[in-house]
């Protein structure tokens, strides 16, 4: 038996955990933006970066436990506008106005799209990208067909969106960040999407039901696209067919600035906020920093491919040292 | 050095980490000669083929070609020198035609653009003198294994090769196929080509090798003329002591039957196989690759569906549907393929053992990582398994005590009765052999029952109180402790295939 060397260097020590290197660019970023425009660092400005972003940063969790799994879910804000929209209308027309009831509402809509799709990827072998492309289109089509290409406008839902302008998405936020850090650390239902991203194979002879599990992993990212549905309909004050598209890209982007690996198995509830963190701050501090509006893709584009190659170097300096270990 | 030389290796020591793959093997190769590279699974075969092939770089050692040293940088310098190699499992690509499949890498082109008319009359002819009957334009995936190989076989004819190794090239034939392969073989033999294959069936080695180089635990042993060795001397060699030395079988009180399978049957894998295992019994079931061994296992413990047949545990019918219902009952499969089937590579070893045991081990979702620790800890230490800490990565274990890990894996779920091993030593070098041996005695001491699924011999005969030999997805014999012999394996294991074929031909005729 070998014992470990214990030489350590502040290199060593980032090199050994993708965490740290992913807050050594979270600081670098946000020490940079606060230089150019000290504005940035303001309590308001913070609040208003957690608020907007809640969104990316909720339906990322699910993100993450399906790129775990191996698979991907770009249908998450399709589902989001069918279930924003479904409960957008429901205010229109004066059938609910009960903020909690239409917060179960969507996400209950969003549980049947997450698990239509994992029953079908799971059960039917369809390959992930495909299935949730279909049904992209489909939930993104009703959306436009229930509200007949119209929107529920401010006044509509009027007393609904003071919820998104309370505390509230805050705590939601908090809420299910806990939730997830504690079930993907601590609970044999995370224990077992580890299991299936990382060998499914092997997974499925040990006993588990790997169908199952990919089934409550879509179930899981379809009840927080209906959560984030619901936020979108309070926090902006409106719902129309279209919202939030093409946003599913940040949240997939998110994951992977995060570490998230996408081929599965590989990935962190700490390190998907992060990722999500910085993707927010990168949207909010370009405008900030006098960006024209016409080239913040192009800049968020190469922020997210330095980041990502940096999480590479970082990925095989940690397998290169567990070599090293194992020659010795 | 003989003047009709044309490979020759002297003094090949590779190293990967933790492992003398290599130690010290010579090596010659004469013009227009067919020599066979035997030795037991892990001795060395693989490894030194790569080496030949440009794969892998030695670490010591000379390699010289048509009187002149070479360093391969990579397979392509081998195959650029003209060495070409003909694996088990052909490297092909299945959707691809066969033309496109043999001229891979060295297409005919012309003004940068593909000359297909050319390209497939080449390949006719090629697949002409091999006797084939497909031809060019078929999609590689339809084939089956013996025509894929044929198309290898022409792969390297059409880079002219000097010298073709053959990996295992009958393992997963059938008899016709296999004389097929030995007519074939001698016809490049006639046309000046040198020959090496790997093999574990001596029936290969007497049709076609004139001489024969043994390897063991990666150590050069002899080359000797095959017409002057005994077999008795040969195996010896490969073996290299007595078998009793090796195979800790335990005398144990065969108990009550625990599993037994009656009339299983799935279309295209195998037929109408029964079999039984009591407590405290090594049950082997041996045959060659292909013959429905693992599929029938697999079979058994839900991982595929079986079309009929029945399954009894210690009287009982079970209704097995999937893995996690035989685990339940109490049948578990250690899979052959370690780290597809059986470990989460980039998982620490607790969490391994623990893994079919999660349901267990949770309270109200939560795993219980100090009790999974500490299970685990127990378990690897049962089985003896040799690794710094039982956080460690399942990866950074060798081949042997991956496959402790993977029995501590079973051994974790306390109802455990019947414990199917598939090709438990595969990959392992011989002192982790003979632990994993050891294990399986004191497993059946304690009363479990065990089948060893294997295609070594020495093993099967080793350990086994009863044998059961498979031939084309039929059991076609099952054979005592004292009355198994390797003639008598080698024959049930054959025999059937050449009367099948045999009946085919008639009924065709």
């Amino acid at each position: 038996m070998n014992s470990k060397t214990q030489k350590k260097s502040i290199w060593k020590t980032i090199g050994k955990s993708r965490e740290a290197s992913l807050v050594l660019v979270l600081i670098v970023l946000c020490v940079v933006v606060t230089i150019m425009n000290p504005t940035f660092m303001s309590i308001k400005n913070i609040g208003e970066i957690f608020r907007n972003n809640s969104l990316t940063m909720i339906m990322a969790l699910g993100m993450l436990c399906v790129l775990l799994t191996g698979g991907i879910d770009i249908s998450i804000t399709s589902t989001l506008a069918f279930a924003g929209m479904t409960i957008g209308l429901l205010q229109k027309y004066d059938i609910l106005h009960n903020t909690f009831l239409l917060f179960v509402i969507a996400m209950a809509i969003g549980i049947g799209c997450g698990v239509l799709n994992g029953i079908i990827i799971s059960r039917g072998k369809v390959t992930p990208i495909i299935c949730t492309m279909g049904f992209m289109y489909i939930w993104r089509g009703l959306a436009y067909v229930i509200s007949n290409s119209s929107w529920a406008s401010g006044a509509d839902v009027a007393g609904y969106s003071d919820f998104g302008q309370s505390a509230g998405p805050y705590v939601i936020l908090v809420v299910v960040y806990v939730i997830f850090f504690i079930m993907m650390k601590w609970t044999k239902f995370g224990r077992k999407i580890y299991a299936v991203g990382s060998n499914a194979e092997a997974a499925r002879i040990s006993g588990i039901n790997v169908n199952n599990t990919l089934t409550a992993v879509y179930g899981i990212m379809g009840l927080l696209a209906g959560l984030a549905g619901a936020l979108s309909v309070s926090v902006y004050a409106s719902a129309q067919p279209n919202m939030q598209y093409g946003k599913e890209m940040d949240v997939i982007a998110a994951c992977v600035i995060g570490g998230v690996s996408m081929s599965g198995g590989r990935g962190s509830v700490v390190g998907t906020f992060i990722g999500a963190l910085i993707m927010a701050i990168i949207a909010k501090a370009l405008p900030l920093i006098g960006i024209d509006s016409i080239a913040q893709n192009t800049i968020k584009g190469v922020i997210i491919l330095v980041v990502v190659i940096l999480n590479v170097v970082t990925q095989r300096m940690m397998d290169k040292q567990n070599l090293e270990r194992r020659a010795m | 050095m003989a003047e009709d030389t044309i490979l020759e290796l002297q003094n090949i020591t590779k190293i990967f980490p933790g492992v003398k793959a290599l130690d010290n093997v010579h090596f010659d190769l004469r013009r227009g000669e067919i020599h066979a590279l035997m030795g037991e699974n892990g001795a060395g075969k693989s490894t030194f083929i790569k080496v030949i092939t440009g794969v892998h770089a030695a670490e010591e050692g000379k390699m010289i070609l048509e009187g002149k040293e070479v360093h391969f940088k990579g397979p392509r310098d081998a195959s650029d020198a003209g060495i070409a190699a003909v694996y088990q499992h052909p490297t092909s690509y299945p959707e691809l035609s066969v033309a496109e499949n043999i001229f891979i890498g060295h297409e005919k082109m012309k003004h940068g653009l593909i000359q297909w008319k050319v390209m497939n009359d080449e390949a006719a002819e090629l697949l002409g003198r091999l006797d084939a009957d497909f031809g060019p334009t078929e999609e590689m995936g339809a084939l089956s294994v013996a025509q894929q190989q044929m198309v290898e076989i022409a792969k390297a004819l059409s880079t002219n090769a000097k010298i073709v190794i053959l990996d295992e090239p009958t393992a997963s034939l059938t008899q016709n196929e296999s004389q097929k392969l030995y007519r074939i073989v001698r016809q490049l033999r006639d046309h000046g080509v040198s020959v090496i294959f790997i093999s574990h069936r001596f029936e290969d080695m007497y049709e076609l090798a004139s001489r024969v180089t043994v390897l063991r635990d990666s150590q050069y042993i002899g080359t000797y003329d095959v017409d002057k060795i005994s077999n008795a001397d040969l195996i010896k060699a490969m073996v290299g002591r007595e078998i009793s030395d090796m195979y800790p079988k335990p005398e144990v009180k065969i108990g009550d039957e625990l599993l037994r399978i009656e009339g299983m049957s799935r279309t295209g894998f195998f037929k109408d196989v029964s079999l039984d295992v009591h407590e405290g019994e090594i049950v082997g079931m041996t045959g060659l690759v292909g013959a429905g061994r693992t599929e029938t296992m697999e079979s058994v413990c839900g991982i595929t569906k079986p079309d009929e047949g029945k399954v009894f545990l210690q009287g009982k019918e079970l209704h097995i549907h999937r893995p996690a219902d035989a685990m339940k009952e109490g049948i578990i499969l250690l899979p052959e393929d370690r780290q597809k089937q059986g470990l989460i590579l980039s998982w620490g070893l607790n969490r391994n053992v623990t893994l079919p045991i999660q349901e267990e081990l949770a309270s109200h979702g939560f795993n219980d990582n100090k009790k999974e620790n500490e299970l685990s800890k127990k378990y690897l230490e049962e089985v003896d398994t040799k690794a710094v800490t039982i956080f460690e990565q399942a990866s950074s274990l060798s081949g042997g005590n991956q496959q402790k890990v993977v029995v501590a894996k079973a051994l974790a779920q306390s109802n455990m009765k019947v414990i199917i091993m598939d090709e438990p030593t595969k990959g392992v070098d011989v002192g982790a052999k003979a632990e994993i041996y050891g294990i399986m005695g004191e497993l059946a001491k304690k009363g479990y029952g065990i089948i060893m699924i294997s295609s070594e011999m020495p093993e099967i005969l080793g350990m086994c109180d009863r044998i059961y030999v498979m031939c084309n997805g039929r059991v076609t014999g099952c054979l005592d402790r004292g009355e198994a012999t390797q003639e008598g394996i080698l024959t049930l294991s054959m025999e059937n295939s050449a009367k099948h074929e045999h009946a085919e031909t008639e009924a065709h005729s």
